[in-house]
């Protein structure tokens, strides 16, 4: 046990290069959408990027308050110096979660996006574009219903994000247990709704492209991939913070657990991704296999590349233990980690939006950039309100003394 | 020349067993080994401890599964007996995989729980040796073998010094549950 004299109170300064770059991405992310939105052709793939960013923003944000909730349901002691992070990303949510609402409403009101399910006539047997199997499934998948479901589950999720971040800003001035028992609380109420909410909300907003397929492992698949590029956003961002000489009290036992963490969970994504791949595949029938036979036939680039970049890289590149404490080592994983769940993403939603007509190109990146952008602004500034540490936190002292 | 074999200090606190190493390591007496209830963080950089090469062997074996697994499958059903399951070609590698994880799984945890008894000396039906039994319990044991270092009186006021409870002198190596 060490004593240590850190500066409990030092606060992240938003200035300098990491606002411009910001800035300089927003404004890239405007022009792209811009750019997209003139062009006639380009309007749905526009829509399918806006969703597929807006998506990934969500779900780190969201993943960032279910880090939250497990680490105080885990009475978890050693992440209690980095728990600013987080807290962070859970703030930025209801801004993430007003973006993607507007591109899910703009992108079903323009017939953008989930045009599958979404059209004139298709529940009508007299129409010529009946569709039995869309009308089976109307009294779940109508507009209202949707709409509905997507404004409760991220509202949720928003109002639990902003409380556990407002509890800590609350245990900070009044010390004392009163705070952390409450956010315990919360934290366990949070994960049940978010466990059983997450899967639906993944069938709603990419699953539902596709109307006719279906698989029940999709919203375990999608809650994997969302979790670890939210893990991967923390490792970043701490990283990227120590380099610039924030949080001297982070040591490489915390980024031992963070690559503990990206290493697991990528392995569960790939768990996760396979489940659902090889029953598909051993069953062979036809109404589930057209799912892979439109990623085979189009997108096999990207089918092996989500697979090198979420599964073989972070397992070779952490399992060895040095690795894993090893800065450089751990912001390059996770960086191709993330990159890796941007290519997870656009195989799942572009086949159903786009289909042969995708593309990798400006509209892509510039939108992709955007969106970085805006998630550093928000979150850097969410950061720079508080200080980088939780002086109160009842288990302060054993993080700062965390040794493995 | 005395019996003794090894010198056992007793201690009732970590943080005192932790002042005693450090004294120890001052006076160039080397231990021979530390035992407590509980693991302590830091004691390994302490001592020296080499660092476990467990990982090392749990990879290694974890391939062997793979490919064992792999070997088996491949030469029963490609090579020795093809089937004909779902119209799929015989070397379906997706098929395989289940089996190559498990295998993977079961030979690593095998051979771990094989190396850490054979490290342990923990067989089933073997008599655990320990040298003091309250190390399971509630002392900090640091021992020393008595016939490198003969300086019996001055390791005892170290120990003493530095908090040590009971200062032992055993002539034999291990008290065994008889």
């Amino acid at each position: 046990m060490g004593t240590h004299n850190y500066n409990l109170s030092e606060q992240f300064e938003f200035t300098g290069k990491a606002k411009t770059l910001s800035i300089l991405g927003i404004a890239i992310g405007a022009a792209a959408i811009i750019y997209g939105l003139f062009v006639k052709e380009l309007h749905e793939r526009t829509f399918a990027n806006l969703l597929l960013m807006a998506y990934y923003f969500a779900c780190v944000c969201m993943s960032g308050a279910f880090f939250l909730a497990v680490q105080f349901v885990a009475q978890a002691g050693w992440s209690a110096s980095i728990l600013r992070v987080p807290q962070a990303m859970a703030k930025t949510l209801p801004i993430a979660v007003v973006i993607l609402i507007a591109v899910i409403g703009a992108g079903l009101y323009t017939h953008n996006l989930y045009h599958h399910w979404h059209a004139d006539g298709l529940t009508d047997p007299n129409s010529p574009n009946y569709d039995k199997l869309i009308d089976g499934k109307s009294s779940f998948l109508n507009v209202p219903f949707f709409m509905g479901r997507q404004v409760i589950f991220l509202g949720l999720y928003s109002i639990f994000a902003v409380l556990l971040s407002k509890l800590s800003a609350n245990e900070d001035v009044e010390g004392g247990l009163n705070s952390y028992r409450k956010s315990f609380k919360y934290s366990c109420i949070f994960l049940v709704i978010y466990g059983f909410t997450t899967p639906v909300f993944a069938f709603d907003t990419v699953m539902s492209l596709e109307a006719h397929w279906f698989s029940t492992m999709f919203g375990w698949y999608n809650f994997a991939a969302m979790w670890v590029s939210s893990l991967a956003t923390i490792a970043v961002i701490i990283i990227l913070l120590r380099k610039a000489g924030y949080m001297s009290w982070v040591n490489n036992s915390h980024l031992h657990n963070l690559g503990q963490f990206i290493f697991g969970f990528s392995i569960f994504w790939t768990y996760t991704w396979f489940a659902q791949f090889m029953l598909i595949y051993y069953a062979n029938i036809p109404e589930e296999t057209v799912y892979f036979y439109k990623r085979f036939e189009h997108y096999e680039f990207w089918f092996y590349l989500n697979l090198i970049m979420n599964f073989l890289s972070p397992v070779l590149l952490l399992m060895d233990r040095d690795n894993k404490r090893h800065e450089n080592v751990l912001l390059s994983v996770s960086i191709v980690v993330l990159c890796g769940h941007w290519v997870d993403y656009y195989q799942m939603i572009m086949p159903g939006t786009v289909e042969e007509h995708h593309g990798f190109g400006a509209l892509e990146i510039g939108i992709a950039l955007g969106f970085v952008g805006l998630f550093t602004f928000t979150v850097l500034n969410a950061l720079s309100k508080k200080p980088l540490i939780a002086r109160n936190h009842p288990f302060l002292q054993e993080s700062l003394n965390h040794h493995l | 020349m005395s019996n003794i074999k090894y010198i056992l200090g007793s201690f009732g606190d970590p943080d005192e067993m932790m002042h005693g190493i450090e004294k120890l390591q001052e006076n160039n007496i080397k231990i021979y080994d530390v035992y407590t209830p509980m693991p302590i963080h830091g004691i390994e950089a302490k001592l020296g401890v080499k660092r476990s090469r467990l990982d090392v062997l749990a990879f290694f074996c974890g391939l062997t599964g793979t490919a064992s697994a792999f070997a088996l499958i491949y030469l029963t059903s490609v090579v020795d007996w093809r089937h004909n399951i779902g119209g799929k070609p015989a070397l379906a590698l997706p098929d395989f995989i289940p089996i190559m994880f498990e295998l993977t799984v079961l030979f690593c945890a095998f051979s771990l729980v094989g190396a850490y008894y054979a490290s342990t000396h923990l067989f089933p039906g073997r008599a655990p040796r320990v040298m003091d039994l309250r190390a399971t319990d509630d002392r900090f044991i640091i021992a020393i073998d008595a016939k490198q270092n003969i300086e019996h009186s001055k390791i005892d006021g170290l120990l003493k010094d530095a908090g040590a409870l009971e200062v032992k002198y055993n002539e034999r190596k291990y008290v065994s549950y008889e």
